[in-house]
């Protein structure tokens, strides 16, 4: 017994913690490489197809040992710290979102009574990292970007916890696997009883990860790569996975909030998992499907969106499920 | 006018909003190039800007300068349209035709009719392909990737037509004084025609991608509005001009070649904006595909090509002749005092005029507006330097 738990259960989440993460790493190198066929073949192109013979599947491993062996140029003028903070906290960030992702009625590290509250908490880290990479780096470009993900989080969180909101109210908890348990039934599926929520969810968690259309903290085309162009070598390898794993935590969260999380025909229990990481997977692919499809919201109207339509529509969307959900009970 | 306007707004705003008034941020610059993925080269804008907001551009340019006119005045004729080929790299063909035309004016020489045909064929196939560039590269400064390379794998099949017939794809030489430099090879006009057909559905195809997606309309329409009076003060010329409600194109107000003989029609804008200038280019790229099948369909026999001696000399005289490049008037001076080589050689580039419009309509302005109308005007920088 140490401070109330039993000593296996601690052995237990630190087991199933770092197994996630090693899998979680796995899974980013994994999709940096799919990424780059899927955005190859929706653009007419085959993507990498050499390294590693077939369809060049370790490219992105040779890629990640090249940017272990190049120089870390630390820019003069720099906020030293703040500089070199910034990309660990990112990845500690997100790293920490893997403690309560249920990947099957077994596997989870820990599942905290206040699972997705504690999600939503610790997602926040990574826009305070994003601030601390544009203002450490003193560059100007770098600090706009830093500058519009700070504006754009600020926006884009209040929607997506609203969104999240309906799922909590049928699911009457905040516990993942509280919630992947009340969808038991394919109907049930909060994708089913919340197509609105899920809708507004998506857009919101585009717009989290950075991706296009939300892009603009690191739009290319005007700030030539936002808050991390003066970062070089594994410090920009952190902040290139730190973006892939995110996008693999909010598709994870979408699987487990509306997609019905490790539920599935044949394997429940002993395989899970397996649904998990292919729902997971497959919305990830329509998060790229947009990136490689839609030109990139201007900043201005990237905030209107949130406040005008996205909020209202989650309002709109949590009255309309406390109705329901009173009526019908 | 603009300006005054945007003043008074920003009065009102004040006067509204107490503490907005009091909360004046500093403003900043910004060194916009020479090296940044969205200025088309080497240009360099000088930002002053107050958080997202421009304030003032101020373009510098000649970090690709090449002397090109002083070095053409040191070679014989033949030898300056490899140089023409590269005073505009992306429609080397038509600056081919501009120093044609213009060295064919002083020495009064007879071009026959199966060369001016060709010239128009390939005249407009090269109009084609750098609209092509055009259309990729403003839905890349957008944002959106897939569109650039939707519009190399179109321009690629020009490049093959183009390599069929002279053996380059970028730097032709291919129009020269006299006429051209090869007849075209059997089983050109097929594809010639298969290509337009094709074309004419991939444009189908171009607009449903962007021109009704609601984030593209977003971001060009309103945005960098272009009236005739300004446009015109600034010598903007090409589809940007016709953009901003001037039905003006030297194909039709200034006939040369066999463009006279060709119905076409030109586009005009309504709103003077960024929508404006990025449909006027489709809606050449559909006319050109319609002048294409024109000349191909009374296409004349006989020998396009000229031999005459590679050192030649030209009559006393001057001449200046222009003709509509894809970016706009592109213009060729040459003063011949009887000699093998030009006495004095000076090339209009639309691009400059172009170029220098953009600080007037983007001041007040967002930074992402400013790259969407820099790529709307479709400036390339050795035009611009030369």
């Amino acid at each position: 017994m140490i401070f109330g738990i039993e000593l296996p259960q601690i052995v237990f989440s630190t087991i199933y913690f770092a197994a996630s993460l090693g899998v979680v790493l796995l899974f980013a190198l994994f999709l940096v490489w799919w990424e780059r066929k899927v955005s190859a073949h929706i653009q007419v192109r085959f993507g990498p197809m050499m390294t590693g013979k077939w369809h060049g599947w370790s490219q992105t491993l040779a890629d990640a040992l090249k940017l272990l062996q190049k120089e870390d140029i630390v820019p003069r003028d720099a906020d030293k710290r703040v500089y070199f903070w910034a990309p660990v906290v990112v990845f500690g960030a997100t790293m920490m979102t893997f403690v309560v992702i249920p990947w099957s009625p077994q596997f989870i590290a820990a599942d905290l009574n206040v699972g997705i509250l504690y999600i939503i908490a610790i997602t926040t880290f990574t826009i305070i990292s994003l601030l601390m990479a544009g203002w450490g780096s003193n560059n100007k470009y770098s600090l706009l970007g830093g500058m519009r993900s700070a504006a754009q989080i600020v926006s884009y969180e209040v929607p997506l916890t609203l969104s999240i909101m309906g799922v909590v109210l049928l699911a009457q908890s905040l516990s993942m696997q509280d919630i992947v348990a009340d969808q038991d039934k394919f109907w049930n599926w909060n994708i089913i009883r919340q197509p609105l929520g899920f809708v507004v969810y998506i857009i919101a968690a585009t717009a989290e990860v950075n991706r296009t259309p939300f892009d603009l903290p690191e739009a290319e085309q005007e700030l030539v790569a936002g808050f991390n162009i003066e970062y070089s070598g594994m410090k920009f390898a952190m902040f290139f996975l730190a973006e892939f794993v995110n996008m693999f935590v909010v598709a994870a969260i979408a699987t487990t909030l509306f997609l019905g999380g490790w539920w599935g025909p044949f394997a429940n229990e002993s395989l899970g998992w397996l649904w998990f990481v292919l729902k997971t997977l497959g919305v990830i692919f329509v998060l790229m499907w947009f990136r490689w499809t839609y030109p990139r919201l201007r900043v201005d109207h990237l905030m209107e969106f949130a406040w005008k339509w996205l909020l209202p529509l989650a309002f709109l969307n949590l009255l309309a499920t406390g109705l329901i959900y009173n009526l019908v009970k | 006018m603009d300006e005054k306007e945007l003043n008074i707004e920003d009065q009102e705003r004040d006067e509204q909003n107490p503490v907005a008034r009091d909360l004046h941020t500093e403003e900043f610059l910004v060194n916009m190039g020479p090296q940044h993925p969205s200025t088309h080269g080497v240009c360099r804008l000088l930002l002053t800007m107050d958080g997202e907001v421009i304030v003032k551009v101020e373009p510098y340019i000649g970090y690709l300068h090449r002397a090109l006119e002083k070095i053409c005045e040191n070679r014989i004729y033949k030898q300056i349209t490899p140089f023409m080929d590269r005073f505009e790299y992306v429609s080397s063909m038509l600056a081919d035709w501009v120093y044609a035309l213009c060295v064919e004016r002083i020495g009064e020489i007879e071009i026959s009719p199966r060369a001016e045909h060709l010239r128009v064929i390939f005249g407009e196939l090269q109009r084609i392909a750098s609209h092509l560039i055009y259309w990729g590269v403003l839905g890349m400064d957008l944002g959106a990737f897939t569109p650039f390379l939707y519009g190399l794998r179109e321009r690629e099949m020009i490049m093959d037509l183009f390599e069929e017939t002279c053996g380059q794809r970028l730097t032709y030489n291919y129009i020269r004084v006299g006429g051209v430099s090869h007849d075209i090879k059997p089983g050109f006009e097929q594809k010639c025609k298969k290509f337009t057909k094709y074309m004419r559905e991939v444009l189908e195809d171009y607009e449903t991608l962007l021109n009704e997606n609601p984030i593209f309309l977003s971001r060009t329409k309103d945005i960098g509005i272009a009236p005739p009076h300004l446009s015109i003060a600034y010598g903007v010329s090409g589809p940007s001009l016709r953009a901003s409600g001037v039905k003006y194109d030297v194909r039709k107000d200034d006939p040369y070649g066999y463009y006279d003989k060709f119905e076409f029609d030109i586009p005009c804008g309504e709103n003077y904006d960024t929508w404006d200038r990025y449909y006027a280019r489709v809606f050449e790229m559909w006319e050109s595909t319609k002048i294409i099948d024109q000349a191909l369909e009374g296409l004349p026999e006989g020998d396009p090509t000229f031999k005459m001696k590679p050192s030649f000399k030209l009559p006393e005289g001057e001449a200046y002749v222009r003709i509509e490049s894809a970016r706009g008037e592109m213009g060729c001076y040459i003063v011949s005092k009887g000699e093998k080589k030009p006495y004095r050689l000076k090339l209009r580039g639309s691009s400059f005029n172009n170029l220098m419009i953009i600080p007037e309509i983007s001041t007040g302005l967002k930074i992402a507006d400013l790259v969407a109308i820099f790529a709307s005007y479709d400036i390339i920088m050795p035009e611009v330097d030369r």
